[in-house]
């Protein structure tokens, strides 16, 4: 009442503020929020958290209380399945990485794998971005095939088909996803092109290799090719593998890239005709850049996809990681019964690569989207 | 008169079925100022689209600074280099600054080093009256900036003809009149320019001529004082009707 008259007198009299009637924000208000929303959300926080209860302990018993981390078949056969055997990991785990290359070479398949990762780091960061990048890739793969076939140097010689494990996983899947990467910007520039032939052979080509699964692909590579090779001329079969793989990628990429490039408003194309600019200066500066910037999750998705699309080598006698795991064990019958472990040990791998990917595709995200970011 | 800078001789042009432009004869001499009006669909763009071949043509003979349009690659090129062209929708690069907006096709077109580039584009930045946005992207600017910067683009190539679409049909009204003010300012300094507008003050204030278009064909032409008091046309007196009675 006297606030009432106050105002009518003429005078401001504030209102003290007064804390919310109920948190938002904070770890309260997030649970609030997110846990305990409604009916129904307070239901499955329930059951999901229930099921942890339930599951969790056995797992953790299985996984770590019960486990044998030593090399010991014996301790792991009386385990009985109550915990897990890690000890096969500890046992095979230069077979799994490096498949059948000469154990006392291993140091060499280790080299050229760090090698990789190194550079693979390298060129997720910005500030190296230049032609030295290239360049280097270039030496880093000379380097990579120096260290694994040897023969020079006073390296003893190793032939492709004893190379295995992780760096022939990472070999099929930079090389492949490097090398469909270009083909797919000009197959998906090529389907959008104004010359019938041109346009024509693109669509025949993504047509063709996305009607067959991969696994034909590759036999196709392996098997069929040399058939039709005139006498005498052989083509190394981890060349012929990673061609077919090349061309499975970049025919998926390139409608991944069409994409993108449908999405570009024909104003730009516009825009730049009348600047003048060719139509190469044009694709380069104007359309893919956005393009691109567009389809980079997608993007994001096939090279995850080609990269463990890379496991299937192993039904051509290519032993990479997923083949030398079967290969470590089921040539020892004392081991054979801890795949489980052994296949979640690689399962590991192939998370963290993945996972580093897909968290590099959030940052380029972020950072390439400048012009569509207000203030 | 000298040479006219652009002649149309009986140029025709379809869309599939659609005879968009018929019998179109048009000169314009250097220096000229023109604004073409028309009720929508009746070709003006399409008309103007022709000049630098974003539109071809598909009968009669079209010469622009004495290079005739065909298909011809290094013609189309060499008359884009000499024709400006200003949007209706601005169709900025919006992954690009102004600043490179700018000095993309000097430095990919004509080979300017990037360091002239830079330069010139801050004049035409100063020129347009928005020199303090240049490191902006486009998507941070207003639509009368974004079309002041667009025509900045275009003037950077140095450009003996300016063409504008529609340049402030996109804008909010406010806006219209820093854009038209760019464009009274180029047109007192002696550039070749047609303008599609339906902006009649402006046509009014700048106009050599006024051109009105209906059903793909020049219905009309006049100077402005003579278009807007007498049209001689009944189609040209039912547009201007319209569209000045309020």
């Amino acid at each position: 009442m006297s606030a009432v008259s106050a105002n009518s007198a003429g005078a401001f009299a504030p209102i003290a503020a007064r804390p919310a009637p109920i948190v938002t924000r904070g770890l309260v208000g997030w649970v609030r929020r997110n846990l305990f929303g409604g009916p129904g959300s307070v239901l499955a926080t329930l059951t999901i958290i229930a099921a942890l209860f339930y599951y969790v302990p056995g797992f953790i018993d299985w996984a770590v209380v019960n486990a044998v981390t030593r090399p010991d078949v014996v301790a792991c056969r009386a385990l009985d399945g109550a915990g897990a055997c890690w000890g096969v990991i500890a046992e095979k785990y230069r077979l799994i990485l490096f498949g059948r290359f000469p154990y006392d070479e291993q140091w060499r398949p280790l080299a050229a794998t760090a090698l990789i990762l190194v550079m693979l780091v390298a060129s997720c960061t910005r500030p190296l971005w230049s032609r030295w990048l290239l360049l280097s890739w270039v030496i880093v793969f000379a380097v990579f095939f120096i260290l694994m076939h040897g023969g020079v140097f006073g390296l003893s010689a190793v032939e492709t088909d004893r190379w295995g494990g992780l760096p022939l996983t990472l070999l099929l899947s930079t090389i492949g996803i490097a090398a469909a990467f270009p083909i797919a910007v000009l197959v998906a520039l090529g389907r959008r092109s104004h010359l019938p032939a041109l346009r024509t052979i693109c669509i025949v080509y993504v047509e063709l290799i996305r009607g067959v699964p991969l696994i034909s692909v590759l036999f196709m590579a392996s098997f069929m090719f040399p058939l039709f090779m005139p006498q005498g001329v052989t083509i190394n079969v981890l060349v012929r593998v990673l061609v077919g793989i090349t061309l499975f990628a970049a025919a998926y990429l390139a409608e991944v890239v069409r994409g993108g490039l449908q999405a570009i408003p024909s104003g730009q194309h516009e825009a730049a005709a009348s600047l003048g600019l060719s139509y190469w200066q044009t694709q380069r500066k104007i359309i893919l850049p956005q393009a691109l910037r567009l389809v980079v999750p997608s993007i994001m998705n096939s090279f995850i996809s080609t990269f463990k699309d890379t496991s299937l080598v192993t039904i051509v006698s290519l032993y990479e990681l997923t083949g030398s795991v079967t290969l470590a064990l089921s040539g020892d019958s004392n081991w054979r019964p801890f795949f489980i472990e052994a296949y979640l040990f690689i399962a590991a791998i192939y998370w963290v690569f993945c996972f580093a990917m897909s968290r590099y595709s959030q940052w380029v995200e972020d950072h390439l989207n400048v012009g569509h970011r207000r203030a | 008169m000298a040479e006219p800078i652009i002649t149309f001789e009986k140029v025709n042009k379809w869309f599939a079925q659609f005879h968009v432009l018929r019998d179109i004869d048009l000169e314009v001499a250097s220096g000229e100022r023109i604004v073409i009006c028309g009720p929508s669909g009746s070709g003006k763009s399409t008309l103007i689209r022709c000049i630098n071949r974003l539109e071809e043509h598909q009968q009669g003979r079209l010469v622009v600074d004495g290079v005739e349009l065909s298909d011809d690659v290094k013609a189309i090129e060499a008359v884009r280099r000499k024709v400006g062209l200003v949007f209706q929708q601005f169709n900025l690069f919006p992954h690009l600054t102004v600043l490179e907006n700018l000095t993309l096709a000097p430095m990919w077109v004509t080979g300017v080093p990037q360091k002239e580039a830079e330069e010139r584009a801050m004049a035409q930045l100063t020129r347009v009256r928005i020199a303090e946005q240049a490191l902006k992207y486009p998507m941070q600017l207003s639509g009368g900036q974004q079309q002041r910067v667009a025509i900045a683009r275009a003037l950077c190539l140095t450009p003996k003809i300016m063409l504008f679409d529609e340049p402030t049909s996109a804008l909010d009204p406010e806006m219209i009149k820093e854009v038209l003010d760019v464009i009274i300012e180029l047109a007192g300094q002696g550039m070749t320019m047609i303008c599609v507008s339906h902006e009649m003050g402006f046509a009014k204030s700048v106009a050599d001529r006024v051109i009105f278009m209906d059903m793909g064909q020049i219905v009309e032409q006049s100077p402005p004082e003579e278009f807007f008091s007498h049209p001689k046309n009944d189609r040209t007196r039912d547009f201007l009707s319209k569209i000045l009675s309020h």
